[in-house]
C-alpha cells in the first residue's frame, strides 16, 4: 500500500538507470545512511562498535569480495582468508616503507597486492571449474599462510611474528586501532565500506558484472557470445581479491589492531566469509552485508546467552557450544532457506508492496 | 647460478650420496601417503555415490579416533570399543542422511558443500564437548597393533621401518581390497555403482537413494575410524589432525573426484613428494613448505589433467 513502485515514473534515461529506481527506496537508503552517520556514533558505546558494528562493516567487504567471485563468476574460492592477509601485510609493509602517506591511502592501495596475487592464483581457473577449482584455491590459502609466518621481511623481523598497526592519524586526529578513537574508526570503515559498494554496485551492473553472470550460468555459452574468458575471470579474481584485500587491512589497522597468521587461517577467515555469502544469499549484494552481519554477531550472542541466565560455564565450554550451535544454525539455515536472507528480504519486500492484501 | 644449482642439481646430489637416507624419506612419505590416501578415499566413496563434497571428512576421522580412545578410558575392552565404534559411525551415518541429506535433496552442490562444512564445524564442537581438547594416545597396545622398530641394513647404511607403518600399509591394501571386491561383486555394490552413474535411473529400477546414501555414509564413517586408529598410533589424537586431513584434499585433485585407484596412487605421489621437498628443498627456504607442496604438485598435474590422473573426463554440452 505504502511501499510500491508504481506512478514513480521516470522521464530520462538517466533516472531510469540509477542505482535504485525506487524513489522510495532511494530515500530509505538516505535515511538509513543517515542515521549510521550521525546517530549510530551516539548512541552505539565502544564496546558495540568494537565487538560488532566494526567487525560486521569490514566483514561484509570481505564478503562483499568473496560474493563477486563465487556468486556472479561463479568461481569457488576458499582462498580468501589468504587475500584478506596480502592486504593487511602490505599495508603494514606501505606504512613503514612510505611512513609520510596517508593511512586511508595505504589502506586502499594494498588492495592492489592482494589483486596482483589473486590475480596470479587465479589462473588454474581457465582449466578447471567447481570443486577441483576450490581445492585449487586452497594452494593459495595455504601457501600465503606459510609465507606470513616465514618470511620474516613481512613482519618487520620482530620477535613476535606478528603485524602491529601503527599510530597513524587523518585529519590531525589519531585513527588506527589501539591509540584512535572508536567513534572515529567507525565513521572511516563507514565511508570506506559505503564508497567501496557503490563501486561494486556499478561493477556488478555494468558490462564486466553481465559477462561474469553469462560465466556463471554456462562458460562454454558465455564464450561463444564474445565473452573472453580467460580476461573476465581473472578480472573477477582480482576486484574479489582487492575488496578481500581492502577488508584484511582494515580488520588488522582499525579493528583488531596487531595480527598474525592466525588471525587469517582457513578456519578464522576462509570459512566465516564463505559462511556469509552462502547464508546472506550468492550473488546478492544486500546478502553479503545480512551475512556478514549474522556470523559476527552470532558468537557474541551465543557467548552472552549463559551470562544472561546467570549460568557459570567455564569458558572453554562456551567455546566447545559455539562450534556446535554456529554448524547446526548453519545446516538448519541452509535447510529453511537454501537461497539466503536475502532471499528472505525479497519476500519481506513482495509481502510489503501487496500490503494489506494477502497474495 | 649459485641458486641454480642449488634448487636443481644439490639436492639430487645430496640424494644419491645418501641412498639409505633417500630410501628412509620415500618410506616415510609412502606412510604418510597411505594415510593420506585413506581420507581421500573416504571423500571419493561419498562424492562416487552422492555428488556430495564432504568436508567432515577430515573431522570424522578424528570424532572416530577420538570415541574408540574415549570408550577405552571409560574402562570398556578394546575390541568392544571397536564394536561400538563402528555402532557409532553407522549411527552418525543415519543422521547425516535423515537430518541433513534428506532436506537438501535436489540443492545445487554448493549449497551441499556448505551443509558439510557446517556438519564439519558442528562435529568439532560435539567432540570438544564430549572428550575434551586435549590431546589422546591411541590404544595401540590393546588393539593388538605391533609397535616395535626393525633396522634394515641396506645400501650402506641403516633403514629403519615402524612395525606400526607396515601394519597400516597392510590395513590399507586390505581395506582397499575388500572395497573393491564389495564395489564390484556384491549387490549392494551394484546398487552403489547405479547411483553414482545415474541417480535418476537408479531409482527407476528400484534402488533407494536413502538407503545407499546412509551404506556409503556409513562405509566412510569405517573408512574414516581405521583411518584415525593408523593416524593416532602414529602422533597424538587431537582435533589438530583435521588441518593435516585437509592435506587429502590436493590427493583428490591429483587422483580424480571419482577413482578409487586414483585416491592409492594420487595419495602416495602426493606423500613421497611432501616428503622428498621437504627434506631436501625444505631447508633453503625455512622449512615447512609440506603445507604447501601437495597443492602445487597437484596444480602441475591439474594443468595437463584437469580432470585428475584418473577422474572421468568431462565432456560439457551446451
Amino acid at each position: 500500500m505504502f511501499y510500491r513502485e508504481v506512478g514513480d515514473l521516470k522521464t530520462t534515461y538517466r533516472s531510469d538507470q540509477q542505482v535504485l529506481t525506487i524513489t522510495q527506496e532511494r530515500y530509505a537508503i538516505f535515511a538509513l545512511l543517515a542515521f549510521m552517520y550521525a546517530v549510530v556514533p551516539f548512541i552505539a558505546d565502544d564496546f558495540w562498535l568494537n565487538t560488532v558494528i566494526i567487525p560486521a562493516l569490514i566483514f561484509s567487504l570481505a564478503a562483499l569480495g568473496l560474493n563477486i567471485l563465487v556468486g556472479y563468476a561463479g568461481l569457488i574460492s576458499l582462498g580468501t582468508g589468504g587475500f584478506m592477509g596480502v592486504g593487511a601485510y602490505a599495508c603494514y609493509k606501505l606504512t613503514t616503507i612510505f611512513p609520510d602517506v596517508n593511512i586511508v591511502f595505504h589502506i586502499l592501495a594494498s588492495g592492489f597486492f592482494a589483486a596482483a596475487v589473486g590475480v596470479l592464483f587465479g589462473l588454474p581457473s581457465l582449466r578447471i571449474k567447481g570443486f577441483y577449482l576450490a581445492v585449487a584455491t586452497l594452494a593459495s590459502q595455504f601457501f600465503l599462510e606459510w609465507a606470513f609466518g616465514r618470511i620474516a621481511w613481512l613482519y618487520n623481523y620482530n620477535d613476535s611474528g606478528a603485524i602491529d598497526a601503527v599510530n597513524r592519524s587523518l585529519g590531525g586526529f589519531a585513527l588506527t586501532e589501539p591509540y584512535g578513537d572508536t567513534k572515529f574508526q567507525y565513521l572511516v570503515t563507514l565511508t570506506i565500506v559505503v564508497f567501496l559498494t557503490l563501486i561494486a554496485i556499478n561493477i556488478l551492473r555494468g558490462r564486466f558484472g553481465r559477462s561474469w553472470m553469462a560465466i556463471r550460468d554456462m562458460d562454454i555459452a558465455a564464450e561463444l557470445i564474445g565473452i573472453r574468458l580467460l580476461p573476465s575471470k581473472l578480472l573477477a579474481f582480482a576486484i574479489s581479491s582487492y575488496y578481500c584485500g581492502v577488508a584484511g587491512a582494515m580488520l588488522v589497522f582499525l579493528s583488531l589492531g596487531s595480527a598474525e597468521v592466525e588471525s587469517f587461517d582457513i578456519l578464522n577467515a576462509s570459512f566465516p566469509v564463505l559462511f556469509m555469502v552462502i547464508i546472506g544469499g550468492l550473488g546478492s549484494i544486500i546478502g553479503s552485508f545480512l551475512g556478514a552481519g549474522f556470523i559476527v554477531v552470532l558468537p557474541i550472542i551465543i557467548s552472552t546467552v549463559p551470562r544472561f541466565f546467570e549460568i557459570d560455564i567455564n569458558s572453554a565450554t562456551v567455546e566447545h557450544f559455539r562450534f556446535m550451535i554456529v554448524g547446526a544454525l548453519i545446516i538448519f539455515f541452509l535447510i529453511v532457506e537454501p537461497a539466503g536472507l536475502a532471499r528472505l528480504w525479497q519476500i519481506t519486500r513482495e509481502k510489503l508492496r501487496l500490503w494489506p492484501f494477502p497474495n | 647460478m649459485e641458486l641454480l644449482h642449488q634448487i636443481f642439481i644439490g639436492p639430487f646430489i645430496e640424494m644419491a650420496g645418501a641412498p639409505d637416507l633417500l630410501v628412509q624419506v620415500v618410506w616415510e612419505g609412502f606412510v604418510s601417503g597411505i594415510l593420506y590416501a585413506l581420507i581421500a578415499l573416504g571423500f571419493v566413496l561419498i562424492f562416487k555415490a552422492s555428488g556430495i563434497f564432504n568436508f567432515a571428512q577430515g573431522i570424522m576421522v578424528v570424532f572416530g579416533a577420538l570415541s574408540l580412545v574415549g570408550l577405552h578410558e571409560l574402562g570398556v575392552p578394546a575390541w568392544l570399543a571397536v564394536i561400538l565404534c563402528i555402532g557409532i559411525m553407522f549411527v552418525l551415518a543415519v543422521t547425516v542422511e535423515r537430518v541433513v541429506l534428506r532436506p537438501l535433496v535436489n540443492q545445487p552442490e554448493i549449497i551441499l558443500f556448505m551443509a558439510t562444512i557446517g556438519l564439519n564445524t558442528f562435529l568439532i564442537g560435539f567432540g570438544e564437548t564430549v572428550f575434551g581438547g586435549e590431546p589422546k594416545t591411541m590404544i595401540t597396545a590393546e588393539l593388538g597393533l605391533p609397535t616395535g622398530v626393525t633396522d634394515v641394513q641396506m645400501l650402506g647404511g641403516m633403514v629403519s621401518f615402524q612395525h606400526i607403518d607396515i601394519a597400516a600399509a597392510v590395513i590399507a591394501a586390505l581395506m582397499v581390497a575388500t572395497l573393491a571386491i564389495f564395489f564390484n561383486k556384491s549387490k549392494i555394490g551394484r546398487a552403489l555403482r547405479a547411483v553414482a552413474d545415474d541417480h535418476q535411473a537408479a531409482m527407476s529400477v528400484g534402488i533407494t537413494l536413502q538407503q545407499i546414501w546412509v551404506i556409503v555414509w556409513f562405509a566412510a564413517g569405517i573408512v574414516a575410524l581405521v583411518t584415525g586408529i593408523m593416524w593416532g598410533a602414529r602422533s597424538d589424537v587431537s582435533f589438530a589432525l583435521e588441518i593435516v586431513a585437509l592435506k587429502a584434499l590436493p590427493v583428490l585433485i591429483l587422483g580424480g573426484f571419482t577413482s578409487i585407484p586414483g585416491a592409492i596412487i594420487g595419495g602416495l605421489i602426493i606423500g613421497i613428494s611432501e616428503k622428498l621437498a621437504e627434506f631436501y628443498w625444505g631447508p633453503m627456504v625455512g622449512g615447512s613448505i609440506e603445507s604447501w607442496v601437495p597443492f602445487f604438485v597437484a596444480l602441475i598435474f591439474l594443468w595437463f589433467r584437469p580432470q585428475g590422473l584418473f577422474g572421468e573426463k568431462i565432456i560439457e554440452r551446451i
